[in-house]
């Protein structure tokens, strides 16, 4: 692609957006960590380290990376059956990966825990078994999963449908088994945008908070996410406490952002080299 | 000579499924876990969204629909809807048609600031605004000193909403703008048409089916967002409350039914979004490359 | 409408594209700017249309000064390498395009654009096309669109860029006659970009050779390649051999591989070779000749009958003359 110098607009069209962009995004964010800077650095570790909070940080992001990894696995797998196997039901099935996606985070949220509650659908069959899902950690898993669900299944399918047949193909003449070829060929070339589906289902998961709260039960130490703690202390008016701990978390999604433009960076190269 | 030589066949009708490399055996197990995982994670959750709503009956979840409360937020919902997405299309346009079609100094990092509202936690987006707008915020003493309320009331609702569905619009035309390159638009202006002809005749026509599917996300995000609205609402009964915050007050009230019934109305919007990405995404393959033009 | 370009440069970065152009089209003639990728043509090409500005220099219309003239107000047609015909539109609604877009009081009535549009697509052979959309049709016939929409406007001058460069060989051959009659009927001046010196030739009436931005040559396609200029022109136009001895002042001499004579016996001014390699081509046969004392090798081209005559087998020795030397005594840089 060639920039062009003869097409109207870029004035107009760069300063609406940068001023849009000011406006309704940079400013009110940077509002949190102007607030922020006015606690000193021992109250502002005091609070974003209180038991309660640090709790809520090894909830969030344990759970948030077991979705993830939940995620990546079979993402892999959805995307690879919806690429590779033709079956009935198949355009409807991809079409409805998205509905995690789609679907308001409150919807999913009462669903998932009327599912799981002890009556519910899945809660009476797994309840005998002494498996607990609704209102504990594994209520939140579950959440998290679901709303992560299409991230990597989007990022890893175009790359499996652009893969030449003849890698695979050049790789079995060359004495590869299946199993080989898939470990060696396939699986190198699709890891960089498995990782940025795993990123991705990441990060949304550790700010995610509509679809969670009414799964989790919310308790203190056990089941309470961050984004909750921050609400907690909003509603007890410590605007204080919660812009710190909303700066902590503000601060771990830039980073992934950062991650997961680096991976995507590198999955595109990787893209590139094949085509 | 064996029949397979005398009879060979192209690789496609030699393999109806392009997987012929694993047995039949594995890929109905690998279709099998597959299906199993999704059924787990969305349809049973779907039907169930669907079951309880209907559970009742049909008289309960008309009436939970009908009722005023329900009503209103419907209004509210359908409202920032209407400001919020208008917006985030026009700067979505203004910013796709900025990078896509223009190179300058700092591109890819408007790029990502244009992405940051989708890794910020919209409890955060929420909070943001509270802290600007809310009464002990930047704005807050003049704007009570004048009477304005912001937060708890529906111009923060409508701010809320139109931080988490920035990047949708953006998001889908900078690919496909960047895609289609600046040629076309080239040969309009070459023809003697002018900025605005260009625009309306050439550009807009050729992202079309994106910029339909980005307009149909941004508003279904705008009219789900939960974490960014409940913390600006509020929750006032009939003044402040969205769709999705009333599902939330009926099923805390355990008026189960009535909550499914809502939620409902918004799955089925989820589904309408994606059928209608659905319906794009052939159009736009029947259609062959974006452009009709070059292969890639 | 002639084009009169004066001390036209452009620099993107570091890179200088065009260096210090002047250039003068004749009105009515069809010119090739030919040369390799990076030798600047193409953004030539641009800055006459307009999509481009010179960072200095001027660009006149018929003596009329247009260096500050927008692409919109400048009445050329562009023809672009890939055609970017709009997708969206009919073939007819492409060639009206450019009529349609007029402001109300310039533009036809919609009768006069359909008459327009239909002797266009008349002229270009594909009126039985209108009512498709550009992805249902060939290459070829894309082209040929693209031409018919540029022509559509009346444009003072036509610039075609890679006119022929994503077609195929065959149908590249056709086009090129075809273009030629078409210049021959509409008589437009016209400026085109090839990298390929085959269609240069054969196509135009004057042929610029370019090289790092900077015009080599200007001259009709005999004068050219008859009389190149610099050894780049030489080796640009055809293939050509560095001969065995350079001239008395130590300058390289060339000759062209079918101008170099074969016999078996001794000839004053002729080396003795060897027979390296040698492959018939239809109608010619390339052989491939080690000359003792140096590393690279002399082609040359018989026709298949006279090497047939030779009976020359591989390893042979032959002696090699050449009919026509060129040299560079004083070697332009």
């Amino acid at each position: 692609m060639r920039a062009s110098r003869v097409l109207p607009g870029f004035g107009v069209a760069l300063g609406c957006t940068v001023a849009y962009l000011c406006l309704v995004v940079l400013i009110p964010l940077s509002a949190a960590f102007i607030k922020t800077a006015q606690l000193t650095w021992p109250a502002f570790v005091d609070v974003v380290t209180a038991p309660r909070v640090l709790a809520s940080y090894r909830l969030t992001f344990g759970a948030s990376f077991g979705a993830a990894m939940i995620n990546a696995v079979f993402g892999l797998l959805v995307a690879w059956v919806l690429v590779r196997y033709r079956f009935p039901g198949r355009r409807i099935v991809d079409a409805l990966v998205d509905f995690p996606f789609a679907l308001p985070t409150a919807v999913a949220g009462i669903a998932l825990a009327g599912l799981f509650a002890p009556n519910g659908w899945l809660g009476q069959a797994l309840t005998p078994l002494g498996i607990k899902v609704a209102y504990t950690p594994l209520g939140v898993l579950v959440a998290l999963t679901f709303i992560g669900l299409p991230f990597v299944v989007r990022t890893v399918q175009p790359v499996l449908e652009e893969l030449p047949r003849e890698l695979e193909e050049a790789a079995a003449t060359l004495g590869a088994s299946r199993a080989q070829v898939f470990l060696r060929v396939v699986f190198l070339i699709v890891i960089p945008a498995l990782l940025t589906g795993f990123a991705l289902a990441f990060a949304r998961a550790v700010g995610e908070y509509g679809s969670v709260i009414f799964i989790a039960g919310n308790m203190p130490m056990v089941s309470e996410i961050t984004p909750l703690i921050i609400i907690t202390k909003l509603e007890q008016f410590d605007y204080t406490g919660a812009t710190a701990v909303a700066v902590v978390m503000l601060v771990v999604s830039f980073a992934l952002l950062l991650a997961i433009n680096v991976l995507q960076a590198w999955a595109r190269r990787r893209q590139g080299g094949l085509a | 000579m064996s029949t397979a030589m005398a009879l060979p066949l192209p690789f496609p009708a030699a393999s109806a499924t392009p997987g012929a490399g694993e047995s039949a055996l594995l890929r109905r197990l690998l279709i099998g876990a597959a299906l199993a995982f999704l059924a787990l994670f969305l349809f049973v959750p779907l039907a169930f969204v669907f079951y309880q709503a209907l559970r009742k009956g049909l008289g309960v979840y008309v009436a939970a629909i009908v009722e005023p409360d329900a009503l209103d937020a419907v209004r509210l919902t359908l409202l920032a809807a209407a400001i919020a997405v208008p917006m985030n299309l026009v700067f979505g346009v203004a910013a796709a048609w900025s990078i896509a079609k223009f190179s300058f100094p700092g591109k890819s990092v408007l790029t990502t600031l244009i992405d940051l509202p989708f890794s910020v936690s919209p409890v955060i987006a929420g909070l943001i605004y509270v802290l600007i707008f809310g009464l002990q915020g930047w704005f807050g003493p003049w704007l009570s000193a004048h009477d304005v309320k912001v937060v708890f009331a529906v111009p923060g609702i409508v701010l809320a909403t139109m931080f988490v569905t920035f990047p949708f619009v953006a998001r889908e035309l900078i690919p496909l703008m960047q895609a289609q390159g600046t040629e076309q638009e080239e040969a309009a202006v070459v023809l003697g048409a002018s900025g605005w002809q260009t625009f309306r005749r050439v550009t807009l026509p050729n992202v079309r089916w994106g910029l339909l599917y980005g307009v149909i996300l941004c508003n279904a995000r705008a009219m789900g967002e939960f974490g960014a609205v409940s913390v600006v609402s509020g929750h006032i009964r009939g003044a402040t409350n969205t769709l999705p915050l009333h599902v939330e007050i009926l099923y805390n009230e355990y008026q189960f039914a009535a909550a499914f019934a809502v939620a409902s109305l918004l799955a089925l919007l989820a589904l309408v979004t994606l059928a209608v990405k659905y319906a794009v995404e052939r159009r736009t393959r029947e259609d062959g490359s974006p452009s009709g033009e070059r292969p890639a | 409408m002639s084009i009169e370009l004066s001390g036209i440069n452009k620099r993107y970065g570091s890179f200088t594209a065009v260096d210090d152009v002047d250039l003068r089209v004749e009105s009515g003639e069809l010119l090739a700017l030919l040369g390799p990728s990076g030798s600047g043509k193409t953004t030539l090409l641009r800055i006459i249309a307009g999509l481009e500005a010179p960072d200095s220099g001027s660009i006149a219309f018929h003596g009329a000064d247009a260096t500050a003239t927008h692409v919109r107000e400048r009445q050329v047609g562009f023809v672009f390498q890939h055609y970017a015909l709009f997708g969206h539109m009919t073939i007819f609604e492409n060639v009206a395009f450019g009529l349609r877009v007029r402001p109300r009081r310039q533009r036809p009535a919609e009768p006069e654009i359909r008459k327009r549009v239909q002797r266009l697509l008349e002229l270009v052979q594909l009126d039985w096309l209108a009512g498709r959309y550009p992805h249902q049709l060939s290459g070829g016939q894309r082209q040929r669109i693209a031409l018919a929409r540029a022509l559509a406007v009346e444009p003072r001058v036509l610039l075609l860029d890679e006119p022929f460069g994503a077609l195929d060989a065959r149908v590249r051959q056709e086009l090129r006659r075809w273009l030629r009659r078409l210049h021959d009927e509409v008589h437009v001046t016209s400026v085109f970009v090839t990298h390929d010196q085959e269609e240069a030739l054969e196509v135009s009436d004057r042929v610029v050779v370019m090289n790092h931005g900077r015009i080599e040559q200007i001259g009709t396609p005999d004068a050219v390649y008859d009389h190149p200029a610099s050894p780049f022109v030489l080796e640009f136009l055809g293939h050509v051999n560095r001969l065995p001895d350079d001239d008395a002042s130590g300058a390289p001499r060339y000759a062209r591989p079918h101008e170099i004579a074969v016999s078996l016996q001794p000839q004053p001014q002729a080396w003795p070779a060897r027979l390296a390699h040698s492959a018939t081509v239809g109608p010619v046969t390339r052989l491939e000749f080690a000359v003792d004392g140096r590393d690279a090798p002399v082609n040359v081209e018989l026709p298949r009958a006279e090497f047939r005559a030779l009976s020359l087998v591989q390893g042979a020795i032959a002696y090699l003359r050449p009919t026509r030397v060129r040299h560079f005594a004083a070697a332009p840089d």
